[in-house]
């Protein structure tokens, strides 16, 4: 899967997950950038990402992300 | 099942008109997202649940302190989750001989906090139980180690059990049962708990929320009373019509077994008090052949309250079963195989419970035990006897219609009726019937067994509890009124409320007359009544009108001192 997708999907989960249809995500995104993402919606927002592309993130990986292009790679590098 | 995600969207709905009820949730690890969970599946329930959420690990202090924020909350319903991940740790802390007290050490605290709660609130208490976790250590011989952590906690859910016994307000929530059910890599997620102290998984929330639910539910009165079962593939296996009574599928052969031990729970949930009735697209006479004379029917007619079979429209049918037991639709639950009947039910009565039963029917069983659609929280031997009662009710029905004058046939029922105060036998009766009674309840104030126990001391009260009885048979305890003291001259009736199954009986004039006369010779001039709305009680709006009592500052009074005796037909046994 192109890295260009696996952002876009995780951009509509992030829309589901936290109700909120105008999140454009980059990989420079941060909580800060996203009103709901906060440090309880993220353990959604992870178990979300985690069902959609039926992957587990290690314990450590779910707080070591600086912003959303972090987290794409830690997902690219499980689809692969 | 909704999932977490989706339920979460309902804490944005406006639950304006949903019932208020204010519960504490305490844990021992973080439940935020259990609380958000609890909170959205009462939305879809009718409930606006006002939680307070103690602050992580907090049980100990908040219940054992006098002036606490739990106190100060004043909830109807405390919940409270210790782990067994948590109870693990301090496992591993311990020594050997601690150890050997794990399990006795966990209920003389459970029994402090109880305490602590019931001297300072008059709420119900529920309790999760320990979810399963072998840690390994011994393999299976920790079933012969009295020290080892599987055993201690099989046998803290086993002490669980016997201190539910002795606590009339303490339930407990079974989310072991729900590990069990889902499996316990999806109820814990490792990850997840090592991130933020949550040990109940997103995926695994609605199920504890909805257990926690179904008993909140409960205490509200919102229960199953009714199973309506269809026949032909749903009850045993082939077409009775078509198939005779020979070739139809019962008993302990191949898919048989399946209709047979199906059979066997629905018996279990008879005895226990669910009033069954069939609806089923048959012949009568053929219907019944099987419960008559099939050597493996488990069911027999003996255990249906009523009996419908005819080429008629379902919805139509279950309409008239309802009206021959008076209890409301969505007490009621339907079982059909064929998907069809069960839409055309659904969408002509949408309160009623329609469970799409799986294909197989092999598989009806396990997909039933999955929707725990029968919670409650009280039973009574007697609740047994319930389809007897509905039964006779249905001949009483029948020798009506010989008579043309009312007070006639009523004369002709021998009716008599015991009345008691508030005792240790009809306590459990007691405080089911103000759990259970909707319609014909002036106020619907629910009561705990234990708030009878307090109320029968308490001098303040007058209890006054009905039976009816006649010549078909005993309705057993069927109507209460509770008096309270409010001056020297003024008896409020804090509970009048009766089980359909006896109305236009003349049982109200005769319960009137039993508490004029109570209220007289106490030395009360006046009896207070109050009628509150529910969407549930219409049929008693006028009733305080109609029995001659006088509208004043939003009460009613009736002066017992110029009442005159109703007539009734019903002798004081």
């Amino acid at each position: 899967m192109e890295r260009s997708q696996v952002l876009e999907e995780v951009n509509e989960i992030f829309k589901d997950i936290l109700d909120n249809d105008e999140i454009n995500l980059t990989d420079t995104s941060t909580a800060d950038d996203v009103e709901e993402w906060d440090s309880l919606t993220h353990i959604q927002l992870v178990v979300a990402v985690e069902k959609h592309f039926d992957i587990r993130f290690k314990s450590k990986e779910i707080q070591s992300w600086n912003n959303v292009g972090e987290m794409i790679n830690s997902i690219t590098e499980k689809i692969q | 099942m909704k999932s977490f995600n989706q339920l979460k969207k309902n804490l944005k709905l406006d639950f304006s008109g949903k019932k208020v009820v204010k519960i504490a949730i305490l844990g021992d690890s973080a439940t935020q997202f259990y609380s958000q969970c609890l909170r959205a599946t009462g939305f879809d329930s009718g409930f606006d649940l006002q939680i307070f959420e103690a602050d992580f690990n907090q049980i100990e202090y908040q219940v054992l302190t006098p002036d606490s924020e739990l106190y100060k909350f004043q909830p109807e319903i405390v919940v409270i989750y210790q782990s067994s991940h948590k109870l693990l740790l301090k496992y591993n802390k311990i020594g050997e001989k601690e150890r050997l007290s794990l399990s006795d050490d966990r209920i003389s605290l459970l029994d402090r906090l109880v305490d602590s709660i019931e001297s300072r609130l008059n709420s119900k208490i529920i309790y999760f139980n320990y979810t399963e976790i072998d840690d390994a250590v011994f393999g299976s011989f920790a079933n012969k180690v009295e020290s080892s952590f599987v055993f201690q906690l099989r046998k803290l859910n086993y002490q669980l059990n016997e201190f539910a016994l002795q606590h009339p307000n303490f339930f407990v929530c079974d989310i072991s049962s729900i590990q069990n059910q889902i499996r316990k890599d999806v109820f814990y997620q490792a990850s997840i708990y090592v991130n933020t102290e949550m040990l109940i998984s997103i995926d695994a929330l609605p199920f504890v929320a909805k257990e926690t639910m179904d008993i909140i539910e409960a205490f509200f009165g919102k229960i199953k009373k009714c199973l309506i079962l269809d026949l032909d593939n749903t009850l045993w296996g082939g077409v009775i019509g078509d198939d005779g009574i020979e070739s139809i599928q019962i008993g302990s052969l191949g898919i048989g077994k399946a209709f047979t031990e199906f059979q066997y729970w629905i018996k279990k949930l008879k005895e226990r008090g669910i009033i069954l009735a069939v609806c089923s697209k048959n012949t009568e006479s053929v219907a019944k052949e099987p419960f008559e004379k099939h050597p493996d029917m488990v069911l027999k007619l003996d255990d249906i309250a009523v009996f419908v079979a005819n080429w008629e429209n379902k919805a139509d049918n279950i309409r008239r079963i309802q009206s021959i037991l008076n209890i409301g639709f969505d007490s009621m639950v339907f079982l059909d195989d064929n998907p069809a009947e069960r839409c055309i039910v659904r969408e002509n009565i949408p309160e009623i419970t329609v469970p799409e039963l799986p294909e197989d029917p092999a598989d009806y069983l396990e997909y039933l035990y999955s929707l725990n659609l029968f919670e409650t929280v009280s039973y009574s031997a007697q609740d047994g006897e319930r389809t007897k009662q509905y039964q006779t009710e249905a001949k009483r029905i029948i020798e009506q219609d010989r008579f043309t004058n009312e007070d006639d046939f009523l004369k002709s029922l021998d009716m008599v009726s015991l009345v008691e105060p508030f005792n240790k036998f009809n306590e459990p009766r007691v405080a089911q019937l103000t759990q259970r009674s909707n319609q014909f309840n002036l106020r619907t104030v629910r009561y705990t067994d234990s708030d009878i126990l307090r109320i029968a001391n308490d001098n303040t009260f007058f209890s006054q509890t009905f039976t009816l009885e006649d010549k078909f048979g005993d309705n057993g305890l069927i109507c209460i009124v509770l008096l309270k003291a409010e001056d020297q001259d003024t008896l409020f009736i804090d509970t009048w409320l009766m089980s359909c199954r006896v109305l236009k009986r003349g049982m109200e004039n005769f319960t009137l007359n039993t508490i004029v006369k109570l209220a007289k010779e106490k030395g009360f001039r006046w009896l207070k009544g109050e009628y509150i709305p529910t969407p549930k009680n219409q049929m008693v709006r006028d009733h305080y009108l109609n029995l001659g009592f006088e509208a004043k500052y939003g009460f009613w009074f009736l002066d017992v001192d110029s009442y005159i005796e109703k007539e009734c037909f019903i002798s004081k046994k």
